[in-house]
């Protein structure tokens, strides 16, 4: 890897080496700015016949070079560096969440302490966490040590014990481990690697338990007072192993990391990097979800702290039965306005998880894809919150004025009021035939309160961007909101519950055409068409019992942005509660899905 | 317009001759038992190892209630040294040499670990011997040293698109005499022990539970409820990563879930092989680096060169035969007619490449690609 000037970087090539596809991005100066102006894509070749993910990666990177009309890879298959007026790139990055992404078992003392810091870095990270051992988690040693011979991680991360504190108990879970000899995923003679990242003063006791059978890595204390986190040595250690070990063991991998010119990075991690920078930013809340076939992932700034969560099997084709098995079909019809047959449907479902890469044909299909939909992203939603809390075991000091707040240490910190941006991404989303689809999708699983913009990432372009983020952030920026973000609208809900048929709020929108004023019922959407690039001023008064924003009752005033659906008044109430009986839902659901068109002439042509 | 195209199919290989190889390799390292150039039979032990034994942790500071520091001082045993049930692991110090108190084992092996930090100590149990059998029966062409082995066989292959249980040995049966028939109880009888049975189309829970009280090892058909798979394991199958399940039998569905008949080519490749001795897996990985279930029936070695390997899915062609894999036609037989290059706004209002396909009643409808399967001429 060779030092840049950013300056000097006027041409980019971004890669993302998925399970099952490679994309690749090309950015490139235009008119003063960093526009992303072509991409391509290719299979992963990380598996046999190749065996080599440089395979896809350059032919990913050649559709690139037929469409932009420039040469990226030379005679001898390398990437041209550096840029010239017709050849080649300033820089190549990458990223990758090929052969199942980054696998950790992490485990720490108190479940709800150290044990859930050492969850937040490996998540923080970009990991999937196949299992959290701690020693308050109600299993037996024997139990444990059972489950840690099962699990086959990449990488473990320990933790447990403040800094000063005692060391019996780290040194405890570091004896469960040695012995259990969890098994490496990558050949049988890989030496597993190990972060310890607890109590400083056990760092050598735990050294000595582990014995020479694992490649230790000893980092500062994640969690040193209890009062405070401190996530970013260990969060630095997995992306360094990841690199060493885990990557190195990939087939192709030593050839790409020599290719790129900043260290490949998971893909979620990046992701969570971008959505980061853009917080810090422009000064807002931000949850984004990314919806897989396996996994749906959920990330979430809130005041400037970062979480994210893994729905290992929340799916739309590999884990939708998993989404079935989870919530029932009950939940999921309650979001089908259309008459279904019970038996059919379940097998159906299955039929999906054995043949994932097929499609919805009929508008039956995508209604009942769309809604399991909702239910898988709720679910992760719901999984995120319980997460995303302030930091647990924390003595809260309080006074006389809080004798009335119920308000205790690990209260989530996920604030739907709050949130000023939700971005979708992942095929259910980004591939919804209408865009008001998606936005109803992300309304319905999310239930954003008071002023939330929406929006979605064009071509899943998120993590190249969080990755460019290390090297060039103006240009990943500049790139984000011009090429990455396809805004929405913005959906205006009130919190709140109320009859139907009963005003629960008024507003009206100001905008350089004119004025728009209305009533929105308890239990009634409203769409307000207001184009992309379009700015407005959103005047609402909610009724006594609804929030906006500004407490109960208490009008709101708020600048608003347009979008390929518009603006959406959400009358329906927070939380969203459907009616149980199955007619009642259907009958329900049909009024929504008339007052957005979603599926009929109304709504938003997705592009 | 192209007459051709990449199709979007699952790939699964139904050949009557195939030269198949499959790799037979142990968790951990250990011994192999076989050499090139031997011939294997299916149950054959190629590879055996020893996995160490479960691990139990005895918290002795607490249980003679000690200062961890002292365990070690107290202990009997020491590290590495072996011990059976019964054995005094460690006697306290007393006072004055009196009021001493004993641990006494309840259990035997070896002494892993004594922590003088937590004062707790490790007990391994006696190792525990795995051994990977050949599977395929076939010649040996590599040995990986103490990994395992690499055999080979010309053998007919059929890949099922989902099955439950782990790998099984029996005689081939029939019990269906056509593709399309469901499979119900009724046609499982008393002399299927040890055997797997080929059923037609949907096999009825009633079907499975049947096989397995009379003791067949395998039960293949072409499809399944899911209502049924849930009774019969006992929980709703979330993710399709299968075949450690304890379930007495091992169950292959070669289509889909609901009712569907079993591919007439697979059916009449299996019913040609009655009576022979098969190797069945229901492992099933839908993931990347996906898993199919697998029927092998070995040919034996005078079988012959295999033709070129055929696989359902290859290329979609005007005139090639398709089977649609998606609702509202699944399971459904056609003739490819055309295929547009241009995508195609859908039922749904999604944009999709599509192919125009014939059915067997001279019906022609459009598909989206993504949705069919070729299949063999």
């Amino acid at each position: 890897m060779t030092a840049l000037d950013p300056a000097r970087i006027r041409v980019i090539l971004a890669t993302d080496c998925g399970s099952t596809t490679t994309k690749a991005i090309l950015i490139q100066v235009v008119d003063g700015v960093y526009r992303q102006t072509h991409r391509g894509e290719a299979p992963t070749t990380v598996e046999a016949p190749f065996a080599d993910v440089t395979v896809g990666v350059v032919n990913a990177i050649t559709e690139v070079q037929e469409l932009s009309g420039r040469r990226f890879i030379d005679d001898q298959g390398r990437i041209i560096r550096p840029a010239t007026n017709d050849e080649g790139c300033d820089i190549y990055i990458s990223t990758s969440s090929a052969g199942g992404g980054l696998q950790m078992m992490v485990a720490g003392v108190v479940r709800e302490m150290t044990a859930e810091s050492a969850k937040r870095a490996a998540l923080g990270a970009g990991a999937i966490v196949m299992d959290v051992i701690a020693s308050n988690d109600k299993r037996k040693p024997h139990e444990q040590i059972q489950r840690i011979r099962e699990l086959r991680p990449d990488i473990i991360l320990i933790s447990g014990g403040v800094d000063g504190g005692t060391t019996t108990h780290v040194v405890q879970i570091a004896e469960l481990i040695a012995p259990a000899k969890p098994r490496p995923r990558f050949g049988i003679t890989y030496t597993l690697p190990i972060i310890y990242a607890g109590n400083k003063d056990a760092a050598p006791l735990v050294k000595k338990a582990l014995g020479d059978g694992y490649a230790l890595s000893i980092v500062d204390n994640l969690r040193p007072v209890l009062e405070r986190e401190n996530l970013g040595p260990a969060r630095d250690a997995i992306h360094d192993l990841f690199l060493e070990h885990v990557m190195a063991h990939a087939p192709g991998y030593d050839k790409l990391i020599e290719w790129t010119d900043a260290p490949i990075m998971p893909t979620p991690g990046a992701v969570g990097d971008i959505l980061q920078a853009i917080a810090r930013r422009d000064g807002i809340n931000v949850v984004g979800v990314d919806i897989g076939g396996a996994t749906t992932d959920v990330f979430s700034v809130f005041d400037g702290t970062f979480n994210r969560t893994v729905s290992a099997n929340l799916g739309m084709s590999y884990s939708i039965a998993n989404v079935f098995a989870e919530t029932g079909m009950t939940n999921v019809l309650r979001w089908v306005h259309m008459d279904m047959e019970a038996r059919e449907l379940r097998n159906r479902v299955k039929n999906k998880m054995i043949r994932p890469t097929t499609i919805p044909q009929t508008l039956e299909a995508l209604v009942f894809e769309q809604a399991v939909a909702r239910e898988a992203l709720r679910l992760a939603y719901v999984q995120h919150k319980a997460f995303a809390t302030t930091l647990k075991g924390v003595q809260q000091q309080r006074t006389v004025g809080d004798t009335f707040r119920q308000e205790t240490a690990g209260q989530t910190i996920v604030d739907n009021m709050k949130l000023d941006l939700l971005v979708a991404s992942g095929g259910v989303l980004s591939h919804a035939p209408r865009m008001a689809q998606t936005a109803m999708m992300l309304i319905d699983a999310f239930e954003p309160e008071g002023f939330t913009t929406l929006g979605k990432d064009s071509i899943f372009m998120m993590p190249h961007l969080g990755v460019l983020a290390q090297v060039h952030p103006k240009a990943s920026l500049e790139v984000f909101e011009r090429d990455c973000l396809v805004y929405l609208g913005t959906c205006v809900a009130a919190r709140g519950q109320g009859k139907a048929g009963k005003p629960c709020f008024r507003y009206t929108m100001r905008t350089k055409a004119g004025e728009q004023s209305g009533a929105v019922n308890v239990g009634d959407l409203q769409l307000l068409p207001l184009a992309d690039g379009e700015m407005a001023t959103l005047s609402v008064q909610p009724e006594k019992g609804f929030d906006c924003g500004a407490g109960s009752g208490k009008p709101v005033e708020r600048e608003v942005r347009g979008g390929s659906v518009g603006v959406i008044l959400d009358a329906r109430g927070r939380p969203l509660v459907l009616p149980e009986d199955r007619a009642a839902a259907s009958a329900m659901m049909a009024r929504w899905v008339d007052a957005l068109g979603l599926y009929g002439t109304a709504g938003a042509v997705a592009s | 317009m192209s007459t051709t195209a990449t199709a979007y199919a699952p790939g699964l290989t139904v050949t009557p001759h195939t030269r198949y190889r499959v790799r037979r390799v142990l968790p951990i390292p250990g011994e192999v038992r076989v050499s090139v150039g031997d011939h294997a039979g299916a149950r054959d032990v190629v590879a055996q190892t020893f996995i160490p034994g479960d691990i139990l942790p005895l918290n002795l500071a607490k249980l003679l209630s000690l200062q961890p520091g002292d365990v070690p001082g107290c202990m009997l045993k020491k590290e590495g040294e072996t011990l059976v049930a019964g054995d005094v692991l460690a006697r306290t110090k007393g006072i004055f040499g009196r009021f001493k108190q004993d641990y006494v084992s309840t259990v035997g092996g070896t002494i892993e670990s004594i922590s003088g930090v937590t004062g707790q100590v490790i007990i391994r149990g006696a190792p525990v011997p795995v051994e990977v059998k050949a599977y395929l029966a076939g010649r040996v062409e590599e040995v990986l040293p103490h990994e395992g082995c690499v055999i080979e066989s010309s053998v007919a292959l059929i890949q099922g698109i989902f099955g439950v249980g782990g790998e099984a040995f029996g005689r081939l049966m029939l019990a269906c005499q056509a593709h399309d028939q469901e499979l119900s109880a009724s046609q499982i009888t008393a002399d299927m022990t040890g055997a797997v049975i080929v059923g037609g189309a949907r096999m009825t829970l009633e079907a499975i539970e049947r096989a397995r009280a009379v003791g067949a090892v395998a039960i293949v058909s072409g499809g399944l409820d899911d209502a049924d798979l849930e009774a019969f394991l006992g929980y709703n199958l979330g993710v399709a990563i299968t075949g450690s399940e304890k379930l007495g039998i091992t169950v292959v569905i070669t289509e889909g879930f609901g009712e569907i008949a079993m591919a007439r080519r697979t059916f009449s490749l299996l019913a040609s092989h009655q009576g022979a001795d098969v190797a069945v897996n229901g492992t099933t990985q839908i993931r990347a680096g996906v898993i199919r279930p697998e029927i092998v029936i070995p040919l034996g070695a005078d079988a012959g060169a295999a033709p070129s390997s055929r696989q359902r899915g290859s290329v979609l062609r005007v005139g090639a035969p398709v089977r649609i894999i998606r609702d509202p036609y699944f399971g459904v037989l056609a003739t490819v007619r055309a295929l547009p290059p241009e995508p195609q706004v859908l039922g749904s209002g999604s944009r999709a490449r599509v192919v125009e396909v014939t059915f067997e009643s001279g019906e022609g409808v459009i598909i989206p690609r993504a949705n069919v399967e070729v299949i063999e001429e």
